[in-house]
């Protein structure tokens, strides 16, 4: 006999619970916009523009020192933090004023000062800088994509089921992608693009796991006709709960091995990726479902709603 | 009843061995593919410059600059139509006002002239509009001749052609491998060079303009600034030095054709020479003013001002101006390769070194391998023998996503490392929605068969809808996303459908054939 992490027998009451969750939700979506209209986020410099300049040395250097001595150039803010390992600097310089060509003469001044002070023992790993127009039309760009993305999966959702259906998951998905920027504001992970693509990630992986849910909803409303809305809402929960739970897992086990040993450019996106899947799943059962009760789906939506595909018709014919 | 098709089977084991043939490739070296016959898989995946390293640059063309010289040259245009041969129209005032070149007219009974003679520098252009607005009044006391938005667009498009040829011929030279060099939008310039870690030495080459021109000092001017008609430039090698060069040019950069670094007394030095009207320039300019310094000016910087000796006849010089031997090759290859027709300014620039690249593959590498083995024994542990199925198509989807990534020549980036290990994820999930499917259905009483097959069945629809919201966001990742985001979503979009056809149909055939010949009484699934 394989495990089981759900018995079968399991019968949880999620629709019971189901003010508390929304309030839960409720206070982490207000704790989210607090912090990011107040502290807001750690943009990278795809975002910010700037200059972002990785280095290693033969031998791990005194961060206060280098600082004062990045600092005394004269390109306003620099940062400095070790990447990984004592001796792999990571350089930030803020983004400078008077445009593209600025922030090249910084790089130069500054790998001429890190020449000065360290000789030729530097190897660089990585240079980047982001012009203003770029920078901005990266910040646009994403914005547009995680909305475009919304709503075409928003219409998917609405021609393949009812349209309370479409709520649910929107509901469900925005509360994803509003915690999901929250952690990041919260924990200051650096956001750059490929913190973008964890959240359009996350996006997909929400909807995945709600139409899961949704689709065995829409199941047991054609079986079990005279069923109470909240007790089908719950017996379909605990009907995929083990799906989502198994699928919920391997992921976590992928993206787990990813955050430890997929190095240190990609931790942020494993980590907002980890994040994304925890919450994903929490917002299938606690808020993309019992928000279909809230804004009252009955059977009579179900019955009206002839022409949408079923899944089970061919199968219970045949037997 | 439980069955699976011959065919389809065949299908799916020969899709399955084309998957495994053509990720191969991938772990030979590059040196024995290149023996392989023209048929068999040789390709392999091409690793984006966060992996390999080297250097992306976004360049934009100065769109300013450009349009101040068509308005500089449609002056000059102007100029020459209304004094051309037989044609002598009196004008005054003409000159650059805002958008347009203004001008007025002496006589009014000219008018008509002047207006053939404007209308002759308009053309058609290829959206069938005129490529000039003219406006002149009835007595030709106020007249104006302004390029359309068109002419712009047009001119500036011509640049930026130019500008990738030129930076494609600069590039060449230094010796890199296979770099990229693409327009983008209306006027901008990508460029990716693959292999180069500290590309300072390149980003300098391509970005500088290298408008070399030769101009007469300005000897009048006492005090050291610039009376009209002349400049102050400031020296290109020495600093805090200050030349006042008369604004003519004498000679262009443009009548070259050839330049060489070389030495001459020990000191390297770059000998050029110049075409048939170059030449003859040259011979002209320097047989009138033996005895005095001649400017050689790069991009608004004076390299040096020697002074004319004799007349140089032969249409050959030399340049010098304390440079070092790498300076020399620079400025020589600059100067065969040709200028920019405009300057370009560096918007973005994102260079990884090898070594960086080379980690994150190895990290990449481990991270993968370890979740896959986390993977795996969790869907033994979870499933038994189902899971081992279930791991058999993960196996097969791996080798697949490789596969098509080799075929189609996508660029694996860092984001697609992790989006591969991310599918490994999540490509079990079709197979947990069946298995979980199949469970139930046997629990409510079905044969193994029928639950089988039932399982299969109920689970496809949920399978689809839940893949196709997810590869909606894969696919306006890869249509809205730039450069390492895209290579997320192709491996993304890649894996969704690999992991689709591996649950629906390997797992299937193989669970249906093990049905089919154990015959199991019940299901321990």
């Amino acid at each position: 006999m394989q495990l089981k992490l759900i018995p079968d027998s399991l019968h949880l009451p999620f629709l019971k619970f189901r003010f508390i969750s929304f309030i839960a939700s409720g206070l982490l979506i207000l704790l989210s916009a607090v912090m990011f209209f107040g502290p807001g986020l750690n943009k990278g410099i795809d975002f910010e523009g700037g200059i972002m300049i990785e280095i290693k040395l033969d031998e791990p250097p005194v961060l206060s020192d280098m600082r004062s001595s990045l600092g005394s150039l004269g390109l306003g803010q620099v940062s400095l933090q070790t990447f990984g390992a004592s001796d792999d600097i990571l350089i930030r310089v803020q983004r400078q004023e008077g445009g593209n060509e600025a922030q090249k003469i910084a790089v130069d001044a500054v790998k001429a000062q890190l020449a000065a002070d360290y000789g030729d023992d530097i190897s660089y790993r990585r240079i980047e800088f982001v012009g203003p127009t770029v920078s901005a039309e990266l910040v646009q760009t994403a914005i547009e994509a995680v909305l475009v993305a919304v709503i075409a999966i928003l219409i998917y959702i609405w021609l393949r089921f009812e349209w309370h259906y479409s709520v649910g998951a929107i509901a469900a998905l925005v509360h994803d992608v509003i915690l999901t920027i929250g952690m990041f504001t919260i924990t200051g992970i650096e956001f750059n693009l490929a913190s973008v693509a964890a959240i359009l990630t996350i996006v997909g992986y929400s909807i995945n796991d709600t139409v899961v849910v949704y689709d065995r909803i829409r199941e047991n409303f054609r079986r079990y006709k005279k069923m109470e809305v909240k007790d089908l809402l719950d017996l379909s929960i605990n009907e995929t709960l083990s799906r989502t739970v198994i699928t919920s897992l391997t992921t976590l086990l992928a993206l787990v091995a990813l955050f430890i040993f997929g190095g240190e450019v990609i931790r942020g996106f494993a980590t907002a990726m980890i994040f994304g899947v925890i919450v994903g799943t929490y917002s299938s059962i606690f808020v993309a479902a019992p928000i279909l009760l809230q804004i009252g789906l009955t059977h009579h939506n179900e019955e009206e709603d002839g022409f949408k595909p079923s899944t089970d018709d061919a199968i219970d014919s045949e037997q | 009843m439980l069955s699976f098709p011959k065919w389809k089977a065949a299908l799916v084991v020969i899709v399955c061995l084309l998957g495994i043939a053509y990720t191969i490739p991938n772990f030979v070296p590059k040196s024995a593919l290149e023996g392989l016959p023209e048929w068999a898989p040789s390709k392999q995946i091409t690793l984006g410059l966060d992996l390999q390293g080297g250097s992306h640059l976004l360049m934009q063309v100065d769109t300013d600059d450009v349009r101040a010289k068509v308005l500089d040259s449609l002056l000059d245009q102007v100029r020459n139509n209304f004094r051309n041969d037989g044609v002598r129209i009196g004008y005054r005032n003409l000159k650059v006002t805002g958008d347009k070149v203004t001008f007025s007219l002496r006589k009014p009974e000219e008018r008509d002239a002047a207006y053939e003679a404007l209308r002759s520098i308009s053309s058609i252009l290829s959206n069938g509009q005129q490529s000039h607005l003219i406006e002149l009044n009835d007595d030709g006391s106020v007249g104006s001749i302004q390029p359309s938005e068109q002419a712009y667009t047009d001119r500036i498009s011509a640049v930026v052609e130019q500008s990738i040829e030129i930076i494609g011929r600069r590039v060449n030279e230094t010796g890199i491998n296979e770099p990229t060099i693409q327009r983008q939008g209306a006027d901008r310039i990508l460029v990716q060079l693959p292999g180069v870690g500290n590309p300072q030495r390149i980003i300098d080459l391509i970005g500088q303009t290298a408008q070399m021109t030769f101009h007469l000092v300005d000897l009048t001017s006492a005090d050291g600034n610039a009376p009209p008609g002349s400049k102050k430039l400031p020296s290109l090698n020495e600093e805090g030095r200050h030349y006042v060069i008369k604004n003519r040019v004498m000679v262009s950069g443009e009548n070259l054709e050839d330049a060489q670094a070389t030495f001459s007394q020990g000191q390297p030095v770059v000998s050029i020479r110049f075409d048939g009207l170059g030449g003859k320039q040259f011979a002209r300019v320097t047989t009138d003013n033996v005895g005095k310094p001649f400017a050689i000016v790069l991009d608004g910087k004076v390299i040096s001002a020697p002074r004319i000796n004799e007349p140089i006849l032969g249409g050959q010089a030399i340049i010098t101006g304390g440079f070092n031997v790498q300076g020399a090759q620079d400025l020589a290859l600059l100067l065969r390769a040709g200028a920019l027709p405009a300057p370009l300014k560096i918007l973005e620039q994102r260079s990884v070194g090898p070594d960086l690249g080379a980690d994150s593959i190895a990290a990449g590498e481990i991270a993968g391998i370890i979740g896959l083995i986390a993977v795996a024994v969790f869907m033994i542990v979870t499933y038994g023998l189902f899971g081992l199925v279930a791991n058999i198509a993960l196996a097969a989807n791996i080798f697949l996503i490789m596969a098509l990534l080799s075929v189609l020549g996508a660029t694996l980036t860092l984001p697609g490392i992790a989006g591969i290990i991310l599918t490994i994820g999540m490509a079990v999930d079709a197979n947990v929605l069946i298995f979980e499917r199949i469970r139930e259905e046997s629990r409510n009483g079905k044969t193994p068969s029928n639950a089988i097959e039932s399982g299969y069945k109920r689970a496809f629809t949920t399978i689809v809808d839940a893949n196709v919201t997810t590869g909606i966001a894969a696919t306006i990742l890869f249509v809205m996303g730039s450069g390492p985001v895209k290579g997320f979503a192709v491996t993304l979009g890649i894996g969704i459908i690999c992991s689709m056809f591996t649950a629906i149909l390997l797992s299937r055939m193989i669970i249906t054939f093990w049905a089919l010949k154990t015959r199991p009484q019940t299901l321990k699934a």
